[in-house]
């Protein structure tokens, strides 16, 4: 079991005054799938967009500690952001298409780095979306547009989009929390059969998918990791009481 | 901060340009002040804001001119403000979306139509009609040019003002209604209140498009730069500080007095349009900033 | 008085109200396209492809406006030179780029106040800055400078519109794909916004076309018998013919005015159409 990245007492807080993490430290094992899990405001988000830094897009005022990634710092502002955050993509919430036709979609980090060459674009196209499990359905659509497709094929397009990538680490925040459950169970596969190959960071929309796809767990409330375990533990047998009122439903 | 190749050239030249419009501000400010200050030297301070303007005779005061400019304004807003809101307030609360899908494009129309073109007719058709109708001796007035210039702040009242009623949330409406009040009452009860800091900003940047407007109001009010004796100066030729600059600086000779207390005059202009503007934007600022704190 | 009383005490203060609102809106509104149907009506008789391709004659009482038309047609394309790419550029800038300081809040003070100040001040500045201390005369080059920066508020205010107008998902999924700043904009921002910007560009060169005082004393004139040779030379230009002829020339047929003020218009509301056309369309097809 060989660990991918590692949190180290990282605390950050946004400017309006809201601290989002407090002194979290935490290691994402490799090829796994870890699941962090807990209720909204956890700040389960801010520490995936600490990790590939999206968070510098945002209103941030203060962070401290350090996630150990390959190790370097990410955090430090020599690290080159770009690279990064092709080796750590990010899947959102809603499906987000870019407004490209769904080619373009998967191709655009590829682009972005500058492989332009035809060949190369279409092999990586079919990879992503095979990966994806979308190929059988838009292999004939690809000059489509982005968002001509249904809600559960355009969040895979996304998955595709970083798939494309070959990334090391692919982080989801709540993908499947605005699909239905064939797509839900059709993701939830896909990342099983991914987690060989990539290291897989998963905040699942309800308890009970976390407790079907955690390889590791984490519980997060407002800001502090509550707990931590292999497998199913958390879910089966937690230790805190906070992670067992939250489990079974006494609050969320 | 990475950047691909070619991109530093590019940000580069994107900050330059961003940062250019105080760049040309200061310079209009300058060369302002370089051909205008001088007059200060040449043409004593009493005299120039005397209340003789007769440039050949050396008489600079300019304070018909403002007297003018300000006539003239007060007349449009007169007309401007009861009918630009009023026009607004049923754009946005009243009308169905048929009569506002065509009443929109016209005001549109309106705010696009050059002031030479507005001048013109003002000088066929509106001129005319009002010597005919208010037994003047002539129809080049201050308030035919008040009525024109009325018409050429309407759009910039009511499209502003139509955007300060659409952030007015719907919540406001719906609890007023809740309460019994009618649609009526609602509208001048609640979201007209709501909205007055984006309604004083539109009558705010409608007052600076007025007494900015040169071309319609030169070529109606007549030619006469004199102080008022009598109620009636609405009905009497006037003259505006924009009028003034326009007619005159053809036929001055560069850097004599008259040309540089044009110049002056347009200073006195600038630090005008900058007071109201100013004055506008923060109070649409202010109007904002309290919406989003309610809102949120 | 009791409720009922009440109640229909001010539904009828409403419904006279509303009324009065209506005729309001209907005052302002008719003579707007009373204007314009005038103008065609009156004008119309006057157009003739001679009107609009021949020199004008007998001190402008005849022939044709042709050179007042390519004149505005040159300093269209000037202004547009000048003001386009630093317009969008700067839009850019503070829609992308610019971070929440005192610099940004200064630039923004700035635009406003270009766009407020009036049209006789920039021709002051265009004459004191263009003309005589850059000593380049009275010419389409002044004028088209003058021109442009009066243009560039709008330009730039209608570019920032637009780019703001773009789903900031967009930006947040293209970084998170590994672009930079400009890659983002580049790729993504800034076609998604063409059509705004597109429709801004318009909208400011159509209130340039039609100024007059910013072009009096940097560019336009009124006796030219040749058509400009070069930019610097000086021009003929609508809107000053315009404003000559109806008021400075004994004899000028009535009728000559109106179809020269016809052909301004058409000008001015072909391009607020075609604008307008642009921005449905693009409404219609947005992929969000």
């Amino acid at each position: 079991m060989s660990v991918l990245i590692s949190v180290k007492n990282l605390t950050l807080m946004y400017s309006d005054g809201v601290e989002s993490l407090h002194n979290i430290s935490i290691d994402v094992v490799a090829n796994a799938v870890n699941v962090f899990f807990g209720p909204a405001g956890g700040g389960k988000s801010t520490l995936l967009r600490a990790i590939n830094r999206l968070n510098d897009l945002a209103d941030v005022s203060t962070v401290e500690g350090q996630i150990f990634y390959n190790g370097r710092n990410v955090l430090d502002p020599q690290v080159n952001v770009i690279e990064l955050r092709r080796k750590v993509g990010m899947v959102f919430s809603r499906p987000a298409p870019l407004p490209l036709t769904v080619y373009e979609n998967v191709v655009y980090g590829l682009r972005l780095m500058g492989e332009n060459s035809k060949s190369v674009l279409d092999g990586r196209v079919e990879e992503a979306l095979r990966q994806a499990v979308l190929w059988d359905e838009v292999y004939d659509r690809l000059n489509d547009p982005g968002i001509s497709l249904s809600g559960g094929q355009q969040q895979r397009l996304c998955i595709s989009r970083v798939l494309a990538l070959d990334p090391e680490l692919l982080m989801l925040d709540e993908p499947t929390s605005a699909l239905d459950p064939v797509s839900t169970a059709k993701i939830e596969e896909m990342l099983q059969e991914l987690k060989s190959r990539i290291t897989i960071i998963l905040v699942p929309h309800n308890v009970q998918q976390a407790a079907r796809t955690a390889d590791y767990s984490g519980f997060f409330l407002q800001g502090k990791l509550v707990e931590y375990a292999v497998g199913k533990g958390l879910f089966v047998n937690p230790r805190e009481k906070q992670t067992q009122d939250y489990v079974t439903g006494r609050f969320g | 901060m990475e950047m691909v190749k070619g991109e530093r050239w590019i940000t580069w030249i994107i900050r330059i340009s961003g940062y250019s419009s105080i760049l040309f501000v200061s310079l209009i400010l300058i060369f302002l002040a370089r051909e205008g200050l001088p007059a200060l030297g040449k043409v004593p301070l009493g005299d120039l804001f005397g209340t003789r303007w007769y440039p050949i005779e050396s008489y600079f005061g300019i304070w018909p001119l403002i007297f003018g400019s300000v006539l003239v304004t007060v007349g449009a807003l007169l007309i401007g403000i009861p009918f630009g809101i009023g026009t607004a307030v049923y754009l946005s609360e009243l009308a169905p979306s048929w009569i506002k899908n065509i009443l929109k494009p016209v005001i549109e129309i309106l705010a696009g139509l050059p002031s030479v073109v507005l001048g013109f007719l003002g000088i066929q058709l509106v001129a005319p009609s009002f010597r005919e109708f208010l037994n003047l001796p002539t129809g080049l007035t201050a308030f035919t040019g008040a009525v024109l210039l009325g018409f050429i702040a309407i759009p910039t009242i009511v499209s502003i003002s139509e955007d300060a009623l659409n952030t007015v949330p719907n919540m406001y409406r719906q609890g007023a209604m809740a309460l019994g009040a009618n649609h009526w009452q609602t509208i001048w009860g609640v979201t007209v209140p709501a909205a007055r800091s984006g309604l004083l900003t539109a009558v705010m940047l409608g007052v600076g498009r007025a007494i900015g407007e040169t071309m319609a109001v030169m070529m109606v009010t007549g030619n006469a730069p004199v102080l008022p004796h009598s109620w009636n100066a609405l009905f009497l030729p006037a003259r505006t500080m924009t009028a003034t600059i326009a007619s005159e600086m053809g036929e001055v000779a560069t850097g004599s007095d008259h040309y540089h207390v044009l110049f002056f005059i347009g200073i006195v202009l600038f630090l005008i349009s900058l007071a109201v503007n100013l004055t506008a934007s923060s109070l649409a600022l202010r109007s904002k900033k309290r919406a989003e704190r309610l809102l949120s | 008085m009791d409720n009922s009383n009440y109640a229909q005490v001010s539904k009828r203060k409403a419904i006279v109200g509303v009324n009065l609102l209506r005729l309001i809106t209907f005052i302002t509104a008719l003579p707007v396209i009373g204007v314009i149907v005038y103008i065609i009506v009156r004008g119309a008789p006057a157009l003739s492809w001679e009107f609009l391709t021949a020199m004008p004659r007998d001190g402008m009482r005849a022939g044709g406006i042709m050179p007042a038309i390519v004149g505005t047609f040159y300093l269209a394309i000037g202004t547009a030179i000048f003001s386009v790419p630093l317009g969008v550029a700067a839009g850019i800038y503070i829609a992308e780029y610019a971070s929440d300081n005192k610099l940004t809040r200064l630039v923004r003070i700035a635009i406003i106040n270009l766009a407020g100040i009036p049209s006789v001040v920039y021709g002051l500045f265009g004459l004191g800055l263009f003309v005589l201390f850059l000593k380049f005369g009275t010419s389409i080059l002044a004028a088209s400078l003058t021109l442009a920066i009066m243009t560039l508020p709008v330009i730039i205010s209608t570019t920032e519109e637009a780019l703001r107008q773009v789903p900031s998902s967009f930006r947040v999924v293209s970084t998170s794909l590994g672009a930079t700043r400009w890659q983002t904009v580049k790729n993504i921002t800034l076609p998604q916004a063409m059509p705004g910007v597109v429709t801004g560009v318009i909208l400011g060169l159509e209130r340039a076309v039609g100024e007059t005082a910013p072009i009096m004393f940097t560019g336009a004139s009124f006796f030219l018998p040749l058509l400009p040779q070069s930019p610097m030379d000086a021009t003929m230009a609508l809107p000053y013919h315009i404003f000559v002829i109806s008021t400075s020339v004994p004899g000028m047929p009535v009728q000559i005015q109106y179809g020269t003020v016809l052909v301004l218009l058409f000008f001015v509301l072909g391009m607020n159409v075609i604008a307008t056309l642009i921005r449905n369309r693009a409404r219609a097809r947005r992929q969000w």
